[in-house]
């Protein structure tokens, strides 16, 4: 369970999030949704850990341990996983190394058993299976030359094989096609079940026909001014933001 | 196994085991030193040592009155304190240490070399210099000669069969002076630099290799198992021939911290390639850089080059540098046969306050050559790194082909980072290309590193090690691996 309390917090100076509240059961998908500008992946980097933004106050803790504590690579041992909104390329690093290296920090730090190089690959070739994600995507070098849909593709199978406990996906659907889409839907939603929360970060409704959300909220000026169930979204779509932002002021 | 051990062999790797794998040094010296200072008299000595011919003698001398018409270079970016050349010993015996006591003690990466060779534990033990229990054999103090290396004889045996000839090259000087006295200086005259010149006179010892015509060298030929490693660091010399048709892999360094009290190593290597033949030299050094304020590493300043005699002869070079104070040196390929082909893979890296001026030169004289130049300089800390490269196409050089590509990483915003590129194209048809690029690691590639589970050190290894790939994966499969870790070592600490 994810559970956020008040949280402030700054970059660069600036205050973005202004007391923010928000719980997400375990087992469930949560949406966000606001106007840009209104600190969505603000609170998705804070939440994973990313250097440069200041927590000024409140707490945010993921299954009663502070993540705020944590460094960045402890959080994902916990289970915490960030598909970017744009991801970066690592020249020379290949994909399937990338992974298995990951993977295998993770499952050290948990003191679980690391996986050969053998059984990556078996597990690897599963889920890109799955994916309807081409088998020379691993033979890559991470999102060196992707284009915009096969990054986020590659966000989720990065997530397919990590099998974070709270992925939190940020803007995932910007630049996919309808088929693009559908494919990271269809991965998220292969994750869904008792021991996996997903904070989905978006602008639009489409994604959230196939994401269907238990909860949604409205994100504005750094704080959650509505939360309401998968009809808020169609609510949205339909009139805007700004009534919803008015009244909230 | 035979139950005697050969004496030399103990005194060889005994040279190894300490020299190379321990820091710290034996108090109890007993050392035989020419006094400092170089002069005729000195040079007279050291070849007297070794009982030269009068060819070779003379051949020093020519090469030391080169050297004293020679002005030290300083167009490097570089800078150090002057050496004095007049407060070096340029001769010392071997010095006895004392050696580890037990198995336990000794290095564990140099016991799992010698299982890996299947050599048994009483012979690791002496092998690895531990002190003999009282009553049995003493150790012996080091004077290490080659040839009775039996951690080279499981592989002698294969070599001697095809004729490959691999041995110091002071033992080449008596076993095979035709050969030596042809070779010798014919690619790297005295008088083509400084430190050359330096070299020639007073070289101590080297490797010697022979592949005879059309022989694939069975192995690949490595100065870890060139005895007296430890004497020759001063001024190594080396020479490398290949016949037609010949092929050799050798590799030279090794990834422990190499601490050595001469602080100037000025090695000469020369390389020759006969027609169709291939020679490989791959180098991992890490020569002591200093402590953390630069005092007193290791100058390695070194001239490497390869002659492609022969039609369609190949020569590559590959090295990893991350240690030595200074780095300064251009391994280089002279291409004179038609259809030959020089590369050259560098992969630099200078934390704290090491400075490196290195980069290859690629002549081109033959018809239709060409060349690959792949150069990844890393800089850290305060460090400054240069890459210093030449290509150059004479008149005669139809169809000369080149690629070069340059990279600097920055780490932090301390270091330098400079690319001074030469080209010289005097025939029409050369085809020349050169890629420059000068990046940093990225606070959003490590982020992203990190938020998938890897440690901050973990995830610069890896972007720094994909940097690298390209150089990387041109050397031997074993190298290969210590240099990644190697890589990853060195810039501990260096970010953040």
């Amino acid at each position: 369970m994810l559970e956020i309390k008040g949280l402030t917090a700054e970059i660069g100076g600036k205050q973005i999030l202004n007391g923010l509240d928000l719980v997400v059961p375990q087992g469930e998908v949560h949406a966000i949704m606001g106007p840009n500008g209104a600190g969505k992946s603000t609170l998705s980097y804070i939440l994973s850990g990313r250097p440069g933004y200041d927590v000024t106050g409140g707490t945010a803790t993921f299954n009663g341990v502070d993540l705020l504590e944590l460094e960045p690579e402890e959080r994902a041992a916990l289970g915490v996983f960030l598909a970017f909104q744009y991801p970066v390329e690592l020249p020379g690093v290949g994909n399937a190394n990338f992974l298995r290296t990951a993977l295998n920090a993770q499952r050290r730090a948990r003191d679980e058993a690391e996986l050969d190089a053998p059984s990556f690959l078996k597990l690897a070739r599963a889920e890109m299976a799955r994916l309807s994600m081409p088998a020379d995507m691993l033979k890559r070098n991470v999102n060196v030359g992707f284009s915009g849909g096969e990054k986020k593709r590659n966000e989720v199978l990065q997530m397919a094989i990590l099998k974070p406990k709270l992925a939190i996906l940020d803007e995932t659907d910007s630049g996919l096609d309808i088929d693009a889409l559908r494919i990271v839907a269809e991965g998220v939603n292969s994750q869904r079940g008792p021991e996996f929360s997903a904070l989905v970060i978006t602008h639009y409704q489409r994604l959230l026909d196939y994401i269907v959300p238990d909860r949604v909220h409205v994100l504005s000026a750094g704080r959650i001014i509505r939360s309401g169930g998968p009809e808020l979204a169609h609510e949205l779509e339909a009139h805007g933001y700004a009534d919803i932002v008015a009244s909230a002021a | 196994m035979s139950d005697t051990i050969d004496n030399a062999t103990i005194d060889t790797v005994a040279a190894l085991a300490e020299g190379g794998y321990k820091w710290g040094f034996s108090t109890d010296i007993d050392m035989e030193m020419a006094p400092v200072g170089l002069n005729e008299d000195i040079i007279r000595l050291i070849s007297a040592k070794k009982n030269e011919p009068e060819w070779l003698l003379e051949w020093r001398l020519k090469s030391y009155a080169a050297w004293l018409k020679t002005e030290e270079p300083d167009w490097a970016m570089l800078h150090h304190d002057p050496i004095d050349y007049q407060a070096l010993h340029y001769y010392a015996a071997p010095k006895k240490k004392a050696g580890p006591k037990s198995l336990d003690e000794v290095d564990p990466e140099l016991l799992k070399t010698y299982a890996k060779l299947g050599i048994p534990l009483k012979e690791q033990a002496y092998l690895a210099g531990v002190e003999p229990a009282e009553g049995e054999r003493p150790q012996i103090a080091v004077d290490a000669v080659f040839d009775s290396v039996s951690v080279a004889t499981t592989f002698r045996d294969q070599l001697s069969k095809v004729g490959v000839i691999f041995c110091p090259i002071s033992e080449a000087v008596h076993s095979h002076p035709e050969l030596v006295r042809k070779y010798l200086g014919s690619v790297v005259p005295a008088g083509d630099n400084y430190f050359a010149a330096l070299n020639s006179a007073v070289f101590t010892d080297g490797s010697f290799v022979f592949i005879p015509k059309g022989v694939r060298c069975p192995m690949e030929l490595s100065t870890y198992f060139r005895i007296n490693a430890k004497n020759t660091g001063q001024f190594e010399r080396t020479l490398i021939i290949c016949e037609d048709g010949g092929y050799v892999s050798y590799l030279e360094g090794c990834t422990a911290p190499q601490r050595d009290e001469n602080q100037l190593h000025a090695a000469v290597v020369e390389l020759v390639a006969m027609e169709d033949a291939t020679i490989k030299y791959s180098t991992v050094q890490n020569w002591y850089p200093g402590d953390a304020n630069g005092v007193g590493g290791i100058y390695n300043f070194v001239t490497k080059r390869g002659a492609c005699r022969g039609d369609r002869s190949k020569i590559s070079w590959t090295q990893v540098e991350t240690g030595s104070a200074i780095t300064w040196k251009y391994p280089s390929c002279i291409l004179q046969g038609d259809g030959s082909v020089g590369e050259f893979y560098s992969v630099a890296v200078t934390t704290n306050h090491q400075q490196a001026d290195t980069g290859t030169k690629m002549i081109h004289i033959g018809k239709n050559t060409s060349s690959t130049i792949v150069s990844k300089g890393i800089s850290a800390g305060q460090s400054n790194n240069t890459y210093r490269g030449l290509v150059r196409v004479l008149p005669k050089a139809d169809n000369a082909r080149n690629f070069t590509q340059c990279d600097s990483l920055l780490i932090g915003d301390q270091c330098g980072a400079h690319t001074v590129p030469y080209i010289e194209a005097r025939n029409p048809t050369a085809k020349l290309e050169h890629e420059a690029t000068t990046s940093k690691i990225s606070d959003d590639q490590l982020f992203y590193c990190r938020s998938r589970g890897l440690s901050q050190e973990d995830a610069v290894g890896m972007i720094v090690n994909g940097f690298c790939r390209d150089v990387l994966k041109e050397l031997p499969m074993e190298f290969a691996v210590e240099a990644q870790k190697l890589l990853a070592i060195s810039l501990e600490g260096s970010v953040g």
